[in-house]
């Protein structure tokens, strides 16, 4: 169904095919490999496994590499490295290994223009947010935590923060380099050694991070990336010799790996899931609302954790806001990935894509009424239009379980009290929007919702020395400000 | 019978869930005996549904106790202090009665965990400064990081050390803001059913702490896999335990702690009176808000 927009309080202005945009490709050319080995003490090597699987462009479909994947053998292999490179990472005066961690975060910088270029050939997400966002963010992030290798003293007075040991990193394909800095830059800050899993889908971008890791001399072992599925990282958080286990997925993924790690002794920090709520109040900046409703949703695709796929709208706005939210998702621009105008890129896989597909149904099949801008899609690869639904029930399959797509649920409410107990009716807990102009109701809203990062009057923001991770079942652990540090070190 | 002429009149000693002393809905008694193995008194024998029961009263009291200010909880915690104090001489006579050291050891432990209420009574209103933080964020925002209450909170005290152990882990809980509910040491129970009388007598709100007797191994699972329990902080356990709260603890993410303290480090105070174990029963919240953009 396309939209049809009740009339906005104010008339839009139609410019009828003016603002059509020409196509504006990014121009630079990107080498990629026929195969990529794995990772390992500072070398590429083949597989043990001699086994590899196809990482695909999903805005085309074409198969870009082979990449390898990692067997029980290899995944041993790469702790063992880790493990023989701890001692010495871990002695190591810690300015120089400050050092280290500034040198990898200017050569993401010097290397930034190839690195969009290709998260956004592997993963599918629009030119404008690898260029922007994912990059600087991945250079901030060792940037930011190379400045506290040499500080740990000071970041828990009365105590002395020493390294764990082989710490192993499993992450996602929605954020593959700068999931992959999130989580070697503090790992590495307070003297641990690490084997990292990229995401199935995603592994191009941080094999590139171990070509700079070999370009800035970081000693061999320090960093392993073993690259695979499921299994490969089941072996990994298995492995004996690993001490410390930092996972970022889904919440299904997260309790078996809770599950498979009890009594072992291993330290785990968990971040999953979310449904995040964006609550716009009556007396909200509406325009500014709506624009940060739309940043909260489809930024990513809504490959996001943290994504505000829950709208929650005060009841005597809901036309107001529906209308103008109409407009501007029209105006969304879905496609190339490469070119810079593209607001939404590609579905990461054809898998997930048939998750969003089943949600969509879900959404329409229980009464909830749909709305789709009218993008026209490209023909090949994975692709879904912005989606919004209205007459959603808290009880509605779309308003309970985490999609990971464009495709946002509006509720509505009366009063703040009601907002803040359907907002927080949720076993998830990991972010929350927040849209009004009163200063006082912002700060008591803010600190009655059950989640681990509040944007008041905006959303999806980032920085490395912003703390981020969920309350409930979205995990536990902060990445990133002083408080993340506490995940890699032990206190004595 | 004693030897004196008048017949002393027992304490019959029930669990402490929402405020009230009830006895346990199972109707099951243990025995206590001294350590010549002679009956000394029939406490409780709690079940899971007691448990259940006080799960439920300390999320009713959550909301009400992480709102207070810090301050109060601060004074609320002295309090604590206070009664304890005062009630020095009867928990060290009970302690004794069971544990190995005689009197005065046990005297040295009330003591101890009387200063260890002092001490996180002080922590209450200076934790949020200590753990939380500004964040200097490139982008045109105000952006801090401040330390909530988690919820509910289960507290498995260790077996030795019954009063100390019991307190050095409820203390950071409940000083957190979070609501409590402990299930107190088996093997010497007493402590943990006099305690009762010490919350109820010291402003704890009905529900903040909720105390169990019983045999630790019924109750551990059931907690550990209970959907409406934030955190658990354990003492004690071996690694069959530890299995077992960390497999339940799956079930809703449930933040586990396990303190491996043991005899004489409950008297290290630089370990035991530390915002570092307050922290694990904390939640991180960071929120932005735009600054003149």
């Amino acid at each position: 169904m396309s939209p049809s927009p009740k009339t906005a309080s104010k008339p839009e202005l139609d410019f009828g095919n003016a603002w059509e945009y020409a196509a504006a490709p990014e121009g630079t050319k990107v080498a990629i490999d026929a195969k990529y080995g794995l990772f390992i003490n500072g070398e590429f090597c083949a597989p043990r496994s001699k086994r590899y699987m196809d990482t695909v462009n999903p805005a085309t479909e074409e198969v870009l590499a082979k990449v390898a994947i990692a067997n029980p053998a290899d995944v041993d292999k790469a702790v063992a490295a880790a493990k023989a490179a701890f001692p010495k990472w871990k002695r190591l005066k810690p300015s120089e290994r400050a050092k280290y961690l500034f040198r990898i975060a200017r050569r993401i910088q010097e290397r930034a223009r190839e690195l969009a270029v290709l998260e956004t050939l592997d993963g599918g997400k629009p030119i404008k947010e690898s260029r922007d966002a994912d990059i600087p963010e991945a250079a901030k992030h060792f940037f930011y935590h190379a400045g506290w290798a040499d500080k740990l003293d000071y970041v828990f007075p009365g105590r002395k923060g020493t390294p764990i040991g082989v710490c192993a990193q499993i992450i996602p394909w929605n954020f593959p380099l700068l999931m992959a800095a999130w989580k070697i830059a503090p790992a590495l800050a307070c003297g641990n050694t690490v084997v990292l899993k990229p995401a199935e889908t995603t592994s191009l971008t941080a094999l590139r991070l171990a070509e700079i890791f070999q370009e800035v001399g970081l000693p061999p072992g320090v960093v392993n990336i073993v690259t695979g599925a499921g299994t490969t990282g089941a072996a990994l958080a298995a492995h004996k010799d690993v001490k410390k286990l930092a996972f970022t997925g889904s919440t299904k993924v997260g309790k078996e790996l809770a599950r498979n790690l009890a009594g072992s002794g291993k330290r785990l920090t968990l971040e999953l899931g979310g449904k995040s709520p964006n609550i716009i109040f009556e007396d909200a900046s509406i325009d500014q609302a709506v624009d940060g409703v739309v940043q909260g949703i489809y930024f990513n695709q809504g490959h996001v954790c943290c994504a505000g796929s829950r709208l929650f709208v005060q009841e005597g706005i809901m036309d107001e806001v529906l209308a103008r939210l109409a407009v501007r998702i029209e105006s969304l621009r879905v496609g190339d990935p490469l070119d810079k105008n593209t607001d939404l890129g590609a579905i990461n896989s054809i898998g997930q894509l048939a998750t969003i597909k089943r949600y969509i149904e879900a959404g329409n099949n229980e009464g909830a009424k749909m709305f789709q801008s009218s993008a026209k899609l490209p023909k090949l690869g994975y692709w879904c239009k912005p989606t919004w639904f209205t007459d959603v029930q808290p009880s509605h399959t779309i308003a309970r379980e985490e999609i990971f797509g464009p495709v946002l649920s509006v509720m509505s409410f009366r009063t703040p009290e009601e907002a803040l107990t359907r907002a927080n009716n949720t076993p998830y807990g990991l972010a929350a929007g927040i849209w009004t102009d009163k200063g006082s109701k912002i700060f008591e809203i803010a600190s009655r919702l059950k989640a681990g990062v509040v944007w008041c009057n905006s959303y999806n923001r980032f920085d490395a020395a912003s703390p981020f991770g969920g309350y409930k079942q979205s995990g536990f652990g902060r990445e990133g400000g002083r408080q993340g540090l506490l995940s890699y070190l032990e206190l004595n | 019978m004693s030897t004196t002429d008048r017949l002393a009149v027992l304490k019959t000693y029930k669990l402490f869930i929402n405020g009230a002393f009830p006895r346990t809905e199972s109707g099951r008694t243990m025995l206590v005996e001294d350590k010549k193995g002679q009956p000394l008194a029939h406490l409780c024998h709690g079940s899971r549904k007691d448990l259940r029961n006080a799960v439920v009263a300390a999320r009713k009291a959550a909301p009400g106790w992480a709102k207070r200010s810090a301050y109060n909880r601060t004074q609320i915690l002295y309090r604590m202090a206070e009664m304890l104090e005062g009630k020095s001489e009867e928990f060290a006579t009970a302690i004794a009665s069971t544990v190995a050291g005689g009197k005065s050891r046990a005297s040295k432990e009330v003591a101890a965990a009387v200063d260890r209420l002092v001490a996180y009574a002080g922590w209450a209103d200076k934790f949020g400064q200590v753990l939380g933080c500004n964040n200097p964020v490139a982008a045109p925002f105000y952006n801090f990081t401040i330390a909530e209450p988690m919820g509910v909170v289960c507290v498995v005290a260790p077996a030795e050390e019954p009063l100390l152990g019991l307190i050095s882990l409820l203390a950071p809980v409940i000083c957190a803001g979070n609501t409590a509910v402990v299930v107190g040491s088996s093997e010497h129970p007493l402590a943990t059913a006099i305690l009762g009388e010490v919350c109820a007598t010291s402003d704890v709100p009905a529900g903040v702490i909720n105390l169990l007797t019983g045999l630790r191994p019924e109750l551990l699972e059931v907690m550990a896999g209970h959907r409406d329990v934030d955190g658990i902080s354990a003492a004690g356990c071996n690694k069959a335990e530890r299995t077992t709260l960390e497999l339940g603890a799956a079930e809703n993410l449930k933040r586990v702690t396990v303190d491996s303290s043991k005899g004489k480090d409950w008297y290290d105070l630089d370990k035991m009176n530390s915002p570092y174990r307050i922290q694990p029963f904390v939640e991180m919240k960071t929120i932005w808000h735009p600054s003149g953009a």
